[in-house]
């Protein structure tokens, strides 16, 4: 019953073109995702790009991007920003590494590691608005801290919270967010670290320290260097925390693009937003693009074994 | 299957594939790989799109049916139980689907009955990491069959498996496929597994069928040299054909069809089929003997330089051990003759 | 291992200035709400606490954000997961562009995704909703690189081709295959995207400042302005909050909640 001997014969169906279509069907699978993320990200995205190209009255050219490269203000935002970001970067990055050393270097799954990782997870993501708030309740008026050294160190800086509000406290209180987010991002490759490397270089005879210095560290630091860049891009991209701090509006270059984009004062400029905006994805892409090239090393690293 | 032909780019992977299997027959096909027999399973599975040709099951053209209609059991070389069911669970799955024709009962009973059929009715409540690959891969036969499929296709089920359970499990297919009657395909690169189980034996190579015949004709009677070259062992010996017939080793023996008909050819022959009788004027010395049990294997050198393979029962290889002289001929079975080249 | 003294006291110093770093706020945050209103009392007291419930602004703002985190969890479950799916099992040659897609958030910061969709986001309040639950689309396209890296990883892990397979020739259609067949088996991947998208929803605060939606957090600031106590207790509640949440996924999988994203 399964079968009719065929001879050689029934139509050799060719490429016709309902077997063509057929395969290039599965095409349309993506489309409701396409259309949503065309929405959503490539029409912002493009808009922003395109936008920098334009001037007030949408006639196309370089006027705004050159302008704003040449403001002072927008230029001292700028410098802000990327000091910031950098100082934040490299304090969090130190801080968070070697924390998550120490994660590593106790009892795995035990737990303090794992309420570690807990802790990170949920600090990582703590947004900009309750982490100033967070920092006003300890140094703020009021804080915590204040009182306490208003009682025990009336003079020293920590007694009023002017500092808060400046590059120093700004640079605190993002730091507070790259440790964990440099916990969550190092502690794989920490964990990927092999006793078997350590116990090589001591049977070869190696110290502690030639260890660290000629195997330990070298191994370690493209990941450590990829992590810093990411918490780098972290902190330049930041803006709830600034915002809800600071009032002043062109102090970092996302406070300034907000200004640009919302002013109730002076009208807004939205090509202003967007040459600074064009000018923040350029930065962001350097960034992620070395961030990127290290991690590609690392996986390659990883791959061999 | 009617010629069946696919291309990936440039590579062609079926060409003109031809088949028909007859109800409850178990068809292997066997090649090496890369010679389609893959390709033209998953066709007739709906899981592979073709360029050209037809295909009907129970006389109803299934060439454009898609993959979960065609009432079809597979089975996968691996990793195909659902890892998040257990064994039950995976068996009904088929059933769960077709939920309006069986009751929750009855689909009970079907999944008991199968687990039975292939011996895991105790395991019904585990899951797939905690089975061993043997039982991961009766499981998936079960699963396959609990939808009374019309056609059983097997997709080289046993390559990841151990050798030992390998012979076990084919032998359980086998048993199984004979006790419901279904209609296979069993598609593998081991000859053994091939011969071993099969109604008939296709043989494909590039896309192409070679033969397909039953394992016993295969064998003896291969139509082309890649069949007997890829069949059981063969000793290529130089001869001349002419009339039909092939002068080798003393002795003459017919040519079997698919062979050159006149002129210079080399002889594949069956290590079997070599008859070795001690001799001090013999025309060959052993150089190596393995005994295999059963059987012996004894490597000869002959006169004028080649080496062939013998295979005899092992009381009648008695004394022959390396450097002792031999008389070596053929025993009066038909041989397939290749072309020089 | 053999641990000397050096590097105890190494460690132990790290992890002391570390956690007073991190801790110390969040006790701060304790220790602010519980005092009562206005210049430092003596007496401590839960009325800032006490008084979150009333605050009508708050509780619409909360019930909102809560909404909008369900509404991108379904477009999660509903459009991201089964398009990478989709991808990952149909159209091999479309994941690397997939892929480079579902990072570009990366590239673009939410201060600069919303200079470009203010417009959208004005067309939508005119003529469809003022609701701040709109903001689900853009919040869904901000947590993409976050939930692709994860659905990304238990993808790859698991042979989905052969299952796909197997389900089909078994007789499940399409729908079934991806939604009951290769979802149950990466529902760890799906569950850490999820947690992830949930914190970045009730934390998100800057393109809904900046588009003037009033979402949770921008209603904790503007109680900021006002009642400092009771922001800092709000700020700390939703901490905890989160944390609870976190510690629901159970543990194995709790470490997949990974921020790193790799850039292939």
């Amino acid at each position: 019953m399964t079968q009719i001997p065929i001879q050689g014969t029934g139509p050799a169906v060719g490429r016709t073109s309902s077997r063509y279509w057929r395969s290039k069907s599965a095409y349309l699978g993506v489309l409701p995702f396409l259309l949503f993320s065309g929405l959503f990200l490539l029409y912002p995205t493009w808009n922003v790009i395109s936008g920098a190209f334009q001037d007030e009255s949408g006639k196309f050219g370089t006027k705004v991007l050159v302008e704003v490269f040449n403001s002072s203000s927008a230029r001292a935002g700028f410098r802000n920003s990327l000091e910031i970001s950098a100082q934040t970067a490299i304090a969090g990055s130190i801080l968070g590494g070697l924390f998550a050393w120490a994660m590593v270097s106790g009892k795995q799954g035990g737990f303090f590691y794992r309420y570690s990782v807990a802790l990170s997870s949920v600090l990582a993501q703590f947004g900009g608005v309750m982490l100033t708030f967070a920092f006003l309740a300890t140094f703020g008026f009021n804080g915590l801290v204040s009182t306490f050294a208003i009682k025990y160190a009336p003079g020293s800086f920590l007694a009023e919270s002017s500092w808060l509000y400046g590059k120093a406290g700004i640079a605190v209180l993002y730091t507070f967010f790259q440790i964990p987010l440099m916990v969550l991002v190092f502690l794989p490759t920490l964990e990927n670290m092999k006793p078997q490397w350590r116990e090589a270089s001591d049977a070869l005879g190696g110290k502690t320290y030639e260890y660290w210095l000629r195997v330990g560290i070298p191994i370690l630091t493209p990941s450590f260097a990829g992590a810093a860049l990411l918490l780098f891009v972290n902190s330049f991209s930041a803006y709830a925390t600034a915002a809800t701090l600071i009032n002043l509006s062109d102090f970092l270059t996302p406070l300034a693009i907000a200004t640009a984009l919302t002013s109730e004062v002076g009208g807004a400029n939205p090509a202003e937003a967007k040459s600074l905006s064009a000018y923040m994805i350029i930065v962001v892409i350097i960034a992620m693009s070395g961030y990127a090239l290290l991690r590609r090393k690392v996986s390659k690293w990883e791959q061999r074994r | 299957m009617n010629n069946l032909t696919k291309h990936f780019g440039k590579v062609k992977a079926l060409d003109g594939l031809s088949l028909d299997i007859a109800e409850g027959e178990l068809v292997a096909l066997l090649g090496p790989s890369g010679c389609g027999k893959t390709t033209a399973l998953r066709a007739l599975a709906g899981l592979q799109e073709l360029d050209r040709g037809l295909m009907i099951v129970d006389g109803k053209d299934v060439t454009f049916q898609s993959a979960n209609k065609r009432g079809m059991g597979m089975v996968f070389q691996a990793y195909s139980l659902f890892p998040h069911m257990t064994a039950r669970d995976n068996v009904e799955y088929g059933l769960k689907l077709r939920a309006h024709r069986t009751s929750g009962d009855k689909r009970k009973a079907r999944s008991f009955e199968l687990l039975e059929l292939v011996g895991l009715s105790t395991h019904a409540n585990h899951y797939p990491h905690q089975l061993s690959g043997g039982q991961q891969q009766r499981i998936a036969l079960a699963r396959a069959l609990a939808i009374s499929p019309k056609v059983l296709l097997l997709d080289e089920p046993l390559s990841a498996l151990d050798a030992k359970v390998r012979t076990q499990l084919r032998e359980e297919i086998r048993r199984i496929q004979l006790e419901l009657g279904t209609t296979t395909l069993f598609v593998t690169h081991d000859q053994e597994e091939a011969l071993s189980i099969a109604d008939r034996v296709g043989v494909m190579r590039n896309g192409q069928l070679e033969q397909i015949a039953a394992p016993d004709e295969l064998y003896d009677r291969p139509g082309t040299a890649f069949v007997a070259e890829f069949v059981g062992l063969t000793n290529p010996i130089s001869g001349v054909v002419s009339k039909g017939t092939i002068e080798l080793l003393d002795s003459t023996v017919k040519v079997l069809k698919g062979s050159i008909t006149i002129g210079q050819g080399v002889a594949l022959v069956r290590p079997e089929n070599i008859e070795v009788v001690a001799s001090q004027s013999g025309n060959a010395t052993v150089f190596s003997a393995s005994f295999l049990g059963a059987s012996c294997r004894l490597s000869i050198n002959l006169n004028d330089g080649t080496r062939v393979t013998a295979q005899l029962p092992s009381s009648d290889a008695v004394g022959l051990s390396a450097g002792a002289p031999v008389k070596v001929s053929l025993l009066d079975r038909p041989v397939f003759v290749k072309p020089i080249i | 291992m053999k641990k000397s003294i050096g590097v105890r006291i190494w460690r132990f110093s790290i992890i002391a200035v570390v956690s007073f770093y991190l801790l110390m706020p969040l006790y701060a945050m304790f220790d602010f709400s519980t005092k009562q209103f206005g210049l430092g009392g003596k007496s401590r007291n839960l009325d800032s606490w006490r008084i979150i419930p009333s605050q009508p602004d708050l509780v619409i703002a909360i019930t909102r954000s809560l909404l909008t985190a369900l509404i991108v969890m379904a477009l999660i479950l509903f459009l991201i997961v089964p398009t990478a799916i989709w991808v990952h099992l149909k159209l091999p040659i479309l994941r690397r562009p997939f892929e480079l897609l579902c990072l570009l958030p990366l590239a673009i910061p939410a201060i600069v995704i919303v200079v470009g969709i203010a417009p959208l986001y004005r067309w939508i309040s005119i003529n469809l909703t003022e609701s701040p639950i709109t903001l689900a689309g853009v919040y869904s396209m901000l947590i993409l690189p976050y939930t692709y890296r994860s659905l990304s990883a238990a993808l790859d892990a698991v042979d989905i081709h052969t299952l796909a397979e197997a389900a089909r020739t078994l007789g499940a259609s399409i729908g079934r295959v991806i939604f009951g067949i290769i979802m149950p088996t990466i529902k760890t991947g799906i569950i850490n995207g999820s947690f992830i998208a949930i914190a970045l929803v009730l934390g998100e605060y800057t393109i809904s400042n900046i588009l003037n939606y009033k979402t949770f957090q921008v209603v904790i600031a503007q109680i900021g302005r006002a009642n400092g106590n009771v922001a800092v207790a709000v700020s700390l509640a939703s901490l905890l909050f989160v944390l609870f949440l976190l510690l629901l996924i159970p543990n194995k999988k709790r470490l997949g909640t990974v921020l790193d994203v790799d850039v292939k």
